[in-house]
């Protein structure tokens, strides 16, 4: 039988119970509007991630001062004070794959303009940082190497800070305390919003690193160095030079442990990005297991029908039907049904996941593979439980089915 | 009424002398615990043009040797052939094959598809064939014009009176211009003068040449036919040409036309 001749067929039957089709329908409509929904809410977490650990940086490397034991306690982590100046600068001169490098030191302080004050971070840095950081400065400019040389009171302040001090007023050129000292602000920096670890990157003040050390903390130590190798794949041969330079700098005898800590993003950032695309395969397998249910509800629609239709059937074979007619005659009906099911599920779908991602502030990511395997897995399921009801009516005999009544 | 002016589409059968050839068939159902010896060694020879009823009472074996003739069905012993080709032996599909081409089915429930047009269900063998479009439609007109049905194409069953229900199923047997019209009590279901009307019918298309074996238990529509065969315990027990045979369109004539 020739193809439009059985895909009318089909339409036809369907028709004919029209709420038993869509009820049937619904099961394959969620199915795939879940599958679609869930990988998309989950590749727009994994994008969210993504951003954010680009967000911090490229290529970067973050070198922190290590753990003290001190009477059989472990004090944490950024505790040792022999991470120094000089050490950034003999990673520099050293180590060829490392393009760029800024110290890091910070403590909290009360910072306050005229009658607005605020508790945030103070971190000292040179101003290659902010390249390292790939975080551009929104307003004014940050403060020059000059300015680290002559430990001058400048400072750079982050959104959150500027909202809270300022409101409207234009902070650039004005004077704020750090704890007793006065500061000028030269710049302010664009916003970047959470870490991926959740804190407010914005909430801080930037200083240069010797006016911190001199004025504010007295301590002579570091608490960080932030590396921007050549390329992603250098960062891995960096972090070992780094290692074995530093060791050697700090005399750490074999089989000792290190007084710092190097840390890879790239790690990080894979991390994180296998962590969320395991969300994503979780709820769509979870949402996968609702387009089999649905698949189920076909098979048992299907098996009903074929037991109203026996007489049909019996009918069909008598005046020359041949077993795979009739067997191709029930399949299209299931696949026509969950492929109908598929086609409103991909809408159903596209819509909610718009709207969940939208909710949560999310890029919205409709990935083109999620709708062709939905389209695939959904006439997969109407083949698959289509079948057993399809050769059970073929496989029925002639007389018995004119018989039925 | 039909005047069935479209004689080519029964078309005229190839030079074998006998349509339907049966020699000594058996048929055993096996009911579990016992065994039904239905058909009991029958054998019959049924000639192009003959128009026989097969007569006898239910348990006689009619039905299970229609389900044979119809190729629904196989022997368990013997030999059937179809226009010289033995048929005991052929798969299912090529049994359906036969059931499209060679053979038309009337039935006592007309059979017809429910919601589905009268045009429609005249073309489904057409469909099983796998005629094009335009020649399906083209044949299935013909067919119903044949048995005077040609203004209620767009009918469905439900829309039909009995005698109409079975005209179009006729038509539908007639489609894909068989050797042979099998009518398992073709008007069983229908009042005595919608009876006759289809036995005229019947008789007009075997006077065309049509083969028509029709099975029936009552003596009186039997009587139309040109031979009639009685079964009786799985076995043939007469065998007769028909004597003063009626005209269905005489008898039509004389009988009082029901008002209601």
């Amino acid at each position: 039988m020739e193809f439009a001749a059985i895909l009318k067929i089909a339409f036809r039957a369907l028709a004919r119970n029209k709420m038993r089709s869509v009820l049937t329908m619904l099961g394959i409509i969620i199915g795939v509007g879940a599958v679609i929904a869930m990988v998309g809410v989950g590749q727009g977490a994994q994008q969210k991630v993504q951003d954010q650990i680009a967000s911090m940086g490229t290529n970067l490397l973050f070198i922190s001062s290590g753990t003290v034991t001190r009477g059989g306690l472990h004090m944490g982590w950024g505790q040792t004070k022999t991470l120094i100046y000089d050490d950034m600068k003999a990673i520099q001169r050293e180590i060829p794959t490392v393009a760029k490098a800024a110290p890091g030191s910070g403590t909290s302080a009360q910072v306050v303009f005229e009658n607005q004050n605020w508790y945030t971070r103070v971190n000292g840095t040179e101003p290659q940082y902010f390249d390292i950081r790939d975080w551009p400065i929104a307003a004014g400019s940050s403060f020059s190497q000059d300015d680290v040389t002559q430990s001058a009171n400048v400072a750079v302040i982050g959104e959150t800070v500027r909202q809270n001090l300022y409101g409207a007023t234009d902070p650039i050129g004005t004077t704020i305390r750090i704890g007793t000292l006065p500061f000028q602000v030269v710049g302010v920096l664009a916003a970047k919003g959470q870490s991926g670890m959740g804190q407010d990157q914005d909430d801080t003040v930037v200083v240069p690193i010797t006016t911190l050390q001199k004025k504010i903390t007295g301590q002579n130590w570091l608490q960080f160095i932030m590396i921007s190798a050549t390329s992603q794949p250098a960062t891995y041969a960096a972090q070992q030079q780094i290692t074995l330079l530093l060791r050697d700098r700090h005399r750490i005898r074999p089989g000792t442990d290190d007084d710092f800590f190097v840390r890879n993003l790239a790690d990080v950032a894979e991390l994180a990005d296998q962590s969320s695309r395991v969300m994503t395969l979780l709820l769509a397998s979870i949402a996968g297991v609702s387009l089999i249910v649905g698949g189920i509800g076909i098979m048992n629609i299907m098996l009903v029908s074929v037991t109203e239709r026996t007489r049909e059937i019996g009918i069909r074979m008598a005046i020359g039907a041949t077993e795979q007619d009739v067997q191709r005659q029930f399949l299209s009906e299931s696949v026509v049904l969950s492929l109908i099911g598929g086609a409103i599920g991909i809408v159903f779908g596209v819509g909610s996941s718009f709207v969940i991602t939208k909710t949560l502030g999310w890029n919205v990511l409709i990935s083109p593979m999620a709708i062709v395997a939905a389209v695939v897995f959904s006439m997969a399921v109407g083949i698959f439980f289509g079948f057993y009801p399809a050769r059970k009516a073929a496989h029925l005999d002639p007389i018995e089915a004119l018989r039925f009544e | 009424m039909a005047t069935l002016a479209h004689s080519d589409i029964v078309t005229a059968q190839p030079d074998v002398q006998n349509v339907i050839s049966v020699a000594d068939v058996h048929k055993y159902y096996d009911l579990g615990e016992t065994k039904v010896h239905a058909l009991r060694g029958v054998s019959l020879d049924i000639r192009h043009g003959e128009f026989v009823a097969i007569m006898g009472s239910s348990g006689s074996g009619k039905s299970t040797f229609m389900n044979l003739l119809g190729c629904l069905d196989k022997p368990t012993s013997g030999r059937y052939s179809l226009n010289g080709t033995d048929v005991s032996e052929l798969d299912k599909s090529a049994l359906a094959a036969i059931r499209n081409r060679e053979l038309g089915f009337v039935f006592q429930g007309f059979n017809l598809l429910a919601r589905t047009t009268a045009l429609e269900n005249v073309e489904l063998p057409t469909l099983y064939a796998r005629l094009d479009k335009n020649q399906r439609t083209a044949r299935a007109e013909k067919a119903l014009n044949m048995v005077g049905l040609g203004d209620r194409m767009d009918h469905f069953p439900s829309q039909l009176s009995g005698g109409q229900q079975q005209r179009v199923a006729i038509a539908r047997g007639l489609v894909n211009q068989p050797s042979i019209l099998l009518a398992d009590e073709p008007t069983g279901n229908l009042d005595s003068r919608t009876s006759v009307e289809i036995l005229q019918i019947f008789q007009d298309l075997n006077d065309q040449g049509l083969t028509i074996v029709l099975v029936t238990h009552e003596p009186d529509i039997a009587q139309f036919a040109k031979r009639v065969v009685v079964f009786r315990d799985g076995k043939i027990r007469r065998d007769d040409a028909a004597r003063n045979r009626p005209r269905a369109a005489d008898v039509l004539l004389k009988m009082p036309t029901v008002e209601d």
